[in-house]
């Protein structure tokens, strides 16, 4: 399924450098691995060590186009280091991906508030952090190209609709929705040129699904997880869920210049979950 | 701009444009072209549409939307040649006899909701009857036009706003139909905000103060400026393509922030 950049080899990010927040895994990965198979340059961030297994992995397959920080997206201090990162290798930014997420379930009665917290510490204030950071660099080098800099906030469908068991994972990508609108706003009335956009995935088979499936299915929710995966996939008009490799060509789409017109906008990508 | 169309992207695609001899459509017949699809297009302006064929190698037929007994020899005539039809593009549109709710006449009322509602519904309906006749099943994607009127309504346009509006619930209930039958037929719509097409620049020009009506134009977004044909386009031609396959049932605004906020706020 990875073959949507690599078939198309248009090379349309040539000379841009991208920045993806949990950049090891998912849907975070699968946008780094787009963005090099289009030419840009990408620093990624993730929680791992730099000398761990995964990290060892994924940076030794991506080649020297890639390179990699370890960040906690919940402190501030880690965004400016990652911003010297850039700034000494690249000294220049386009693409901002906030991507880095958990998700959180269960009756809202029993959330616990150090629960509520954290999803809202990596959820949302991640993504101001990110935005907070990386303003000042992606405004001074957008107008390198057509329609600006971009920003993609990685939502969700559960940004959009209320689900059971889910109400602080609706919460926090609710609140991304609608930080992205108002930044875009903010910037394309103040004439900077960067634009901002949410990412509203629907079920993706990501290893955030398989470890959520997983929790659901010891709560009691299905016998194993594949049921589950059937059950999501039924429900779909399409049929399936998504590959990341799907949800990162739309991504791809926000951070290149065929979308210079679109800011403020949602992109939903969900198969038509939410259409029924 | 370096588009880079070379790529292939439409290759071997077969693709409906319904208006396409003008603003959006024409701009989408253009780029359609460009990445590699073989482009139907129809409308009434004849001369306008020689020139786009011979510029593009499109084809062109002379089709009204709303007339639902012209509809098969159209698709007759498409599939004859092409033997199927991966994309269609329901762009025909008007404004034309609309007015303020209080004001508009059944003629007026009639003819915007004939073309730009059940226009759309005739295309939606057509395109997937031949696409799920398609030779490696029932595969497409079917685009509509609809505008950020959807979401915020005119007052003076009553019939307009009404029936983007209500395309939006078409691509939706459409979406959730092919799902249904199991077919991979997808079904989305765009929502421009103001576009600089031809007829808008003729707006501008026969205003009494062109000056003035291009600002308000422009000042419509909080970019300052209007969209270009081919920023429409872009977006039509990536949901055209395979890039966008788990896409369905979606609206997606393309409106410089225009509705993000508040329009001109």
């Amino acid at each position: 399924m990875n073959d949507l950049g690599q078939d198309l080899g248009s090379r349309r990010l040539q000379g841009k450098v991208a920045f993806v927040s949990g950049g090891l895994r998912g849907i975070g990965l699968a946008c780094v691995e787009r963005f090099l198979a289009e030419g840009a340059e990408v620093v990624l961030s993730d929680l791992d060590a730099p000398d761990s297994a995964l990290a060892g992995e994924v940076l030794g397959r991506l080649g020297q186009a890639a390179s990699y920080v370890q960040a906690n997206v919940t402190k501030e201090a880690d965004w400016q280091r990652a911003r010297d990162v850039v700034q000494s290798r690249h000294g220049k930014l386009h693409i901002l991906v906030n991507n880095a997420g958990i998700d959180l379930t269960g009756p809202v009665e029993g959330l616990t508030m150090e629960g509520w917290r954290r999803i809202m510490d990596i959820n949302v204030d991640g993504v101001f952090l990110g935005v907070k950071t990386f303003v000042p660099m992606l405004a001074e080098h957008g107008k390198e190209f057509r329609g600006g800099a971009s920003i993609v906030n990685v939502s969700s469908i559960m940004g959009l609709v209320g689900y059971t068991d889910t109400s602080a994972y609706n919460a926090s990508k609710g609140a991304v929705r609608l930080f992205t609108k108002s930044i875009a706003v903010e910037f394309a009335k103040k004439q900077m040129p960067i634009r901002a956009n949410s990412l509203h995935p629907g079920f993706v088979v990501t290893p955030l699904l398989q470890e959520g499936f997983q929790r659901w299915v010891e709560k009691g929710a299905a016998a194993k997880a594949q049921d589950l995966v059937d059950a999501v996939a039924a429900q779909t008009p399409l049929g399936r869920l998504a590959d990341p490799a799907e949800l990162a060509a739309g991504v791809f789409f926000l951070a290149s210049e065929d979308s210079a017109y679109m800011t403020g906008a949602e992109l939903v990508m969900d198969g038509g979950w939410t259409a029924q | 701009m370096d588009r880079r169309l070379d790529n292939g992207r439409l290759d071997g695609k077969v693709a409906l444009v319904t208006g396409g001899t003008s603003g959006i459509g024409a701009g989408t017949v253009e780029r359609l072209a460009a990445e590699g699809a073989k482009v139907i297009f129809t409308g009434s302006n004849a001369a306008a549409a020689e020139q786009l064929c011979a510029a593009t190698g499109a084809q062109f037929r002379a089709h009204r939307v709303q007339d639902a007994s012209a509809w098969p020899a159209l698709m007759a005539a498409i599939l004859a040649e092409h033997g199927r039809l991966d994309i269609a593009f329901a762009n025909a549109g008007t404004e034309h006899g609309d007015a303020s709710v209080e004001d508009i006449g059944i003629e007026g009322w009639d003819n915007v909701i004939a073309v730009n509602q059940t226009g759309v519904m005739l295309t939606v309906q057509h395109a997937i009857r031949a696409m799920k006749a398609n030779p490696d099943g029932a595969t497409g994607s079917i685009i509509i036009n609809s505008s950020m009127n959807a979401h915020r309504a005119m007052g003076n346009f009553v019939a307009y706003s009404v029936s983007k509006a209500a395309v939006v619930a078409l691509v939706k209930s459409a979406a959730v139909h092919c799902g249904n039958r199991g077919y991979k037929i997808r079904v989305n719509a765009v929502l421009p905000g103001v576009v600089e097409t031809g007829i808008i620049r003729g707006q501008i020009e026969n205003a009494p103060d062109p000056a003035a009506a291009r600002a308000a134009y422009e000042g419509m977004s909080p970019l300052g400026r209007m969209g270009g044909v081919d920023e429409v386009a872009g977006l039509v031609a990536w949901l055209a393509s395979d890039e966008a396959r788990f896409v369905s049932g979606s609206e997606y605004v393309i409106d410089g922030a225009t509705t993000a906020g508040m329009m001109g706020v």
